[in-house]
This record gives structure tokens, sequence and C-alpha cells, in this order.
């Protein structure tokens, strides 16, 4: 029996929380769904470890790694890592404002620096799982193939997901310090987005000015690249060292996450509360008063619902980080668009399927929040307003939010490529309709503040909703070249698009 | 709209609601024009079940609900026009500010917007919520939020109120100054009907009490024409709401 109160105790109870929560997100809350969930998880693993198959059965690995081996894999690690420090970022800004359980621990008589302690490390755990669930299959077949010592890769992942978690800690604490907790749950979530996309950004803008292409491998491979990058043997290739077995390498890579990882712990965890409680006080608390002064401007109820969507979702705390690294992606486009204006280059058609796939992916969570996270249904509901009506205003939010962001490079794409520009338009109008119809027919009642886990509410539509993003974005990169070519993936998305109709519940 | 205000704000014939046994079971109700009726029952009476279909947020199952003579089924919008609807749990946009939602309410309402404005900025400085007119609503405690719930759903100035259990969590200041907003727009000739579990909010303010149990409406009348048909003439409110509710749940009995 474990004492209660100690580190063990408080163990065992996050770990229940965690394993819950997983089961939560894994069956969608639902009951007597065990066995689906793991025959899903084993049928997703085995496809995954086909997809790793079919990609490094054939891949140059030698050992010991030569230079371009040892770039591609210094390369990978650390777009990992910056996706690893962002999802942490966001855990632990997540950790300090949403309320849970904290005014019952922080009431309580117990030590809050142990529970603290042992939900920073979940925190670590966490974020390994998330990256492991994707890496795993790609570690397998790597010791499979070229030998056990690649299964040392599970060594650093865990290593980099300790520094991830105590790097994010000591960033949120010095914002909590520096700017306040009033902004610091914005400027976080802004900073977790620019982590999470600098790196793949930062590479297709390196690779665009160098090798004209937004492609990382033919920058990873070029002469260039080689050429600056350290010579093998050279300690900045450790982690790449240590996940290729070299086990003295692994304890020097591995001591270092848990140095720092401890040492943030120690530093952080007797804070955590005092943070959570000023965290607290903004959530809690009053915001001044609004400068700017409410214009009541005449309104019809279509006006009404439309201009209440737009600033719910302005003001919506959690939207930045959900979707700021999906605009954030959008960068390297631009940015090779604009290089096409300069250069008369012929590559501004690789911008159309980037844009329609974006789109389709913002439409999807905008429509989310309007439709499934309206909090006050009743109100709604009450209203002497059509559900067309109410349907038609939220749509029209949607689109308005997607005119904003993607207009501007269609306007722009309309200067160097008139035809392009077409078919852009075209594709990110019906790649969002797509996303708004399917968030409509399985629309859920659920709290707006729900949004980070909405793909949960529906397996059907999240799966439905990126099919079909993906297929227009398909057709809309072949239609830049011939529109018969196009048929074909858009047949397939107007598959997808009546399988969701036919399977949604609001039709059943 | 209104066809004429002769007509009772509220009839219901032969309401039913079936969820997994009957929730409101052949109720007939009727609410006079510039009445002030109250709802009783013991929870799971069908209270709450019946005003969600008055206000149209759940469908019958079986009979019809008229509104100042608008049929609710055949005319939805034109009924909704004219009534409000506020619950125990308000639900309000913690984003926006207590005007900002005013003016979003009154949008959806179709209020003009010079009217609007009046009536937001009167609502706001009479419920006391003019120190939080400009701040957002996830600041606001509970009896504030309960009180910009009440003038959202006073800024169109409905003629029927629908109210579900409106004092709780209020405290005495606050549940005083919703009685008195809601006697002054009764006086004004507004209608009223609402649930209450607080006996003594019924004894003081109704002109009617209905009282409901297993779906169907039990007893109805004044305070006095409800103690007659209890058999206790003279007792509380609270006596007599009792010996009405077991009467009717006691084994064999038959409902008034």
């Amino acid at each position: 029996m474990i004492r209660a109160g100690t580190l063990p105790w408080f163990a065992q109870h996050e770990t229940r929380l965690l394993w819950r929560d997983w089961a939560w997100l894994l069956s969608g809350g639902r009951r007597r769904r065990g066995f689906t969930v793991v025959l899903g998880l084993l049928v997703f693993f085995g496809f995954m470890h086909m997809v790793a198959y079919s990609t490094l059965a054939r891949a140059p690995i030698a050992f010991p790694p030569d230079k371009p081996l040892l770039v591609a894999l210094g390369g990978t690690l650390l777009l990992y890592w910056s996706l690893m420090l962002s999802q942490a970022m966001e855990a632990v800004t997540r950790a300090f404002y949403a309320r849970g359980d904290l005014e019952l621990i922080l009431s309580s008589s117990a030590s809050e620096e142990r529970l603290f302690a042992v939900r920073i490390g979940a925190m670590a755990l966490s974020v390994a799982g998330m990256s492991l669930a994707l890496a795993a299959p790609a570690i397998n077949i790597l010791a499979w193939l070229h030998g056990a010592r690649w299964l040392a890769a599970y060594g650093v992942v865990l290593a980099m997901a300790m520094t991830a978690v105590a790097i994010s800690l000591m960033l949120t604490i010095t914002l909590f310090r520096a700017i306040g907790p009033k902004r610091t749950r914005l400027v976080a979530q802004i900073v977790a987005a620019v982590i999470g996309a600098s790196f793949v950004i930062g590479v297709q803008i390196v690779a665009i000015l160098t090798v004209g292409t937004m492609s990382r491998l033919v920058l990873f491979q070029s002469e260039r690249m080689l050429s600056l990058a350290p010579a093998p043997g050279s300690s900045w290739w450790l982690p790449v060292d240590a996940m290729m077995g070299n086990w003295s390498a692994l304890a020097v890579v591995f001591a270092l996450g848990a140095v720092m990882f401890a040492s943030a712990v120690r530093v952080c965890a007797p804070r955590f509360g005092e943070l959570a409680v000023a965290a607290g006080n903004v959530s809690a608390g009053r915001r001044s008063a609004s400068r700017r002064t409410l214009n009541f401007r005449p309104k019809s109820p279509g006006q009404a619902l439309r201009g209440k969507e737009w600033v719910l979702l302005l003001r919506d705390p959690w939207l930045m980080s959900q979707s700021l690294m999906q605009l954030l992606y959008l960068v390297p486009p631009f940015f090779l668009l604009s290089r096409s204006f300069y250069s008369q280059g012929s590559s501004a058609a690789l911008v159309v399927p980037v844009a329609i796939m974006a789109a389709g992916q913002l439409a999807g969570g905008l429509a989310w929040l309007a439709i499934s996270g309206e909090d006050a249904p009743d109100l709604i509901a009450s209203a002497p307003v059509s559900a067309y009506r109410v349907w038609r205003a939220k749509a029209q939010a949607v689109a308005t939010g997607i005119g904003v962001v993607f207009g501007p490079l269609v306007v722009l794409l309309a200067v160097i490529a008139p035809l392009l520009a077409v078919v852009a338009a075209i594709g990110v109008i019906i790649a969002s309709a797509s996303a708004t119809a399917i968030q409509f027919w399985f629309r859920a009642q659920v709290k707006r503040s729900l949004f980070r886990r909405r793909h949960v509410s529906s397996r059907i539509a999240t799966f439905a909703e990126a099919l079909c993003s993906i297929t227009w974005a398909s057709a809309g990169a072949l239609a830049t070249s011939d529109f018969r070519f196009a048929v074909i993936p858009a047949v397939m998305a107007v598959a997808f698009l009546t399988g969701a109709w036919l399977l949604s519940p609001k039709r059943a | 709209m209104v066809k004429n205000s002769s007509q009772p704000a509220l009839e219901i014939r032969g309401l039913s609601k079936q969820f997994d046994r009957p929730a409101v079971d052949g109720l007939d109700l009727t609410v006079r024009a510039g009445e002030f009726y109250t709802l009783l029952g013991p929870n799971g009476a069908g209270k709450t079940t019946t005003l969600r279909m008055v206000t149209g947020l759940l469908k019958p199952d079986r009979g019809s609900i008229k509104v100042f003579g608008i049929d609710l089924s055949a005319d939805p919008i034109a009924a909704k026009q004219i009534m409000a609807w506020l619950s125990d749990e308000p639900m309000i946009y913690d984003r926006l500010t207590p005007l900002e939602y005013l003016y979003f309410v009154a949008g959806l309402w179709g209020v003009s917007s010079s009217t609007a404005e009046t009536r937001a900025r009167d609502l706001v400085a009479w419920l006391g919520l003019a120190p939080y007119a400009e701040q957002r609503c996830e600041g606001l405690s509970k009896g504030m939020r309960q009180k910009v719930a009440l003038a959202g759903a006073l800024v169109h100035e409905p003629r029927l109120i629908i109210l579900d259990e409106p004092f709780t969590g209020l405290d005495a200041a606050s549940a005083r100054l919703v009685k008195n907003v809601l006697r002054e727009r009764v006086a004004e000739g507004c209608s009223v009907i609402m649930t209450t579990h607080i006996l003594e909010v019924a004894e003081r303010m109704a002109d009617r009490i209905g009282v409901m149990s297993s779906g169907r409406l039990v007893a109805e009348g004044t305070l006095q024409e409800l103690q007659r048909q209890a058999g206790d003439g003279g007792a509380s409110l609270e006596d007599t709401f009792l010996a009405l509710v077991s009467a009717d749940t006691a084994p064999g009995s038959i409902a008034a």
C-alpha cells in the first residue's frame, strides 16, 4: 500500500489520470470500445510500419555513417525536437491556465511541490509518447533491417522530450516574470507555434533560396549544405551517434537530458503553485474595461450572428495555438511566390496545393468553433431566426475568415499567373466548403474550450476532413498542369464527402 | 404578428414528451395575458421539459402550444419573436462584454439599433451591471451572469417571459432585484411563467400556481384554491404543495 501524499502516490494518481485521458482520446469518450480501440491502434501501427519499410528499405544507410546520412538524420532529429518543444510549451501553458484540479490541490495540505514534480514528469512522458507514435515504426524497421543498435533511438527520443519540457518550463516561467501572467498565455502559444513551425519553415526558406524548391531532402543532400555541415566525428553529431547505437554517446545525451530535466523540476516545481494561482487570477479576475466604444449600428439577425462569431473567433484564447502553425506553414509558399514574382519562375504552381490543404484545415477548425462550439445554444434556438439562417450566418463567418487569410495569396498569385490563381481560388473555396459541410453534418453540442480535442467528438469527421483536404489539394496540384488530370482526385474527394454525409449522425 | 391581446399568453393542449419514460403526459395548461404563473413540482415532474418545448428547444411528441394565439409548430419564428427564455444555468458568451451580449441579442430579435442601445443601457443600469458593462463576462460572478442573461431576456421587450429556476444561486439582494424587475414587467402587461423550488417566491409573486407531478398538472389555481383542493385551508403553501404531490404519487391515487 503506497502512503498517501508521497511521490509514488502522486505518480500513481497521475498515471491513472494520464491513462484515462489517453483512453478517452482514443475511444472518443465512449465505453465498451476497448476492443475497437486496440484493433484500430494495431491497424494504425501496422500501416505505419509498412510506410516506414517502403521509405527505409532502399535508403542508403551505412555504418559508420557518412556525412549525407549524418545531415539527413540530424535534420530529422532537429525537426522532431522543434515539434516536441512546441508541444511541451503548450502542455506547460495549459497546466498553468486550465483550472481542472488545481484548486483542490492548492487548497489541500498535501505537498504541491511533489505533485507538480510528478506532473512535469508526466508531461515529458506524454511528449515522448506522442513523438514515438510516429517515430517508433521507423525505429523498429531500422532495427530490423540494420541491427538492434537502432533501438537506442528510443533513449534519444526520451532525452529529447526531457530537454524539451525543461526548456519549455524555464521559458514559460521567464515569460511569466517578464510580461506577467496576463500576456503569457497568448505569447506562450505564439512562441509554441513559431517554435513548432520555425525549423520546417526555416529549412524550406533556405531550400527555396539555395536549391529553388521547398524540399527538405533536396536541401540536406545539396553540395552547399554538406560542405557547411560539421565533419563526421564532431561532437555536434552526438545525438545522431547515440541514435545509431553508440552507447557512450547515448549515455552523454541521456545524462544531459536528465540533468536539464531534474534542474528544471527543482527550480520550477516549488513555484508552480504560486504561478498557477497568478494565472488563475487572470482567468477569474476582471479584465480592464474595453477602450472601444460599442457602436450600436443597425443589424439584421444574420449580421448579429456573423459579428458575434468574428468577435469570439478573434478573442478565442486557444485558437491561436491551434491555427497559427497552419498559417505559418503558408510562409514558405508566400516566399516562393514572391521570388517567382521577381524571377518569373514556374515554381509558383507549388503554392496551389499548399494553400488548398491549409484552407481546408483552417476552415474545419473555424467551422467547429462556430457550429459545435456554440456556448449559448438555447439562446440561438429560442431566437426568432430560422435554423437555416443561423447556419448560413455561421458559414459566412467562416468563409470571411478564410477570405481574409487566403485572399491576399490568391491576389498575389493572380499577378504572377492568373490561371494558377483561378485554380487556387476554386480549390480554396471547395476545400473550405467541404470542411465546413463536414463540421455541420457532424455537429455536436460541446464546450468551446474543448477545441483542442475537437477530433474526439467524431473520428469519421476528422478523417473525412483530412482526406477531403488532401484530395482537393491533389486535384488542385494536377489541375495546374492539365484540368483533365484533376478529375480522378476530385471524384475521390466527392466520394469522401458523400461517404461522410451518408455516415453523419444528423442524417440518421 | 400578434393576433390579439385577449388571447391567452400561453395555451398548451395535450402536450406529451417521452424520453425513457413519459416526461410530460398529456398536459393542458393556460397562462392568461398579463398573468404571473408559477409552475411547481418535485424534481422530474416535467416542468423544465414543458418550458423547453414551449420555447422550441424540444419538439413535442404530441399536443399543441399557442403563444398569444400563434401556433408554435406552424409559425415558430413569430411565436419566438414575442417570447424570452431564461434558464437556471445562464449560457452567455464569456468573451463578450454585457453590452456586447445585449447588442447581439437585440440583433437576433431584430430590435432597431437606437432602441437596442437605449434599452441595453437602461437594463444595465437598472440591474446594477453598469460597472461591469464593458468587461468580459468571463470574470463575472454567477449572480452577475444571471443578471446579464435576464437583461438579454428583456432587451427585446417580450410579451411572454419563460423562466426556469431564475433564483438559483442568486444572493438576497440580487433575488429581490430580479423579483422587482419581473413584478414591474407584469404590471406593464407582460406575462410570466416560471418554475421554482422556492415556495415563498411562488406564494408572494404568483397570480396562479400550477402543480405538476409525473408529467401532469395535478392542481392549479390561486393559493387559496390550492389550499381548498388539498383540503387544508389556512396551511402554508409548503404543506399544500406536499399534500398535493404526495396525494398524486401515493399508490392508487387519482390526479386532481
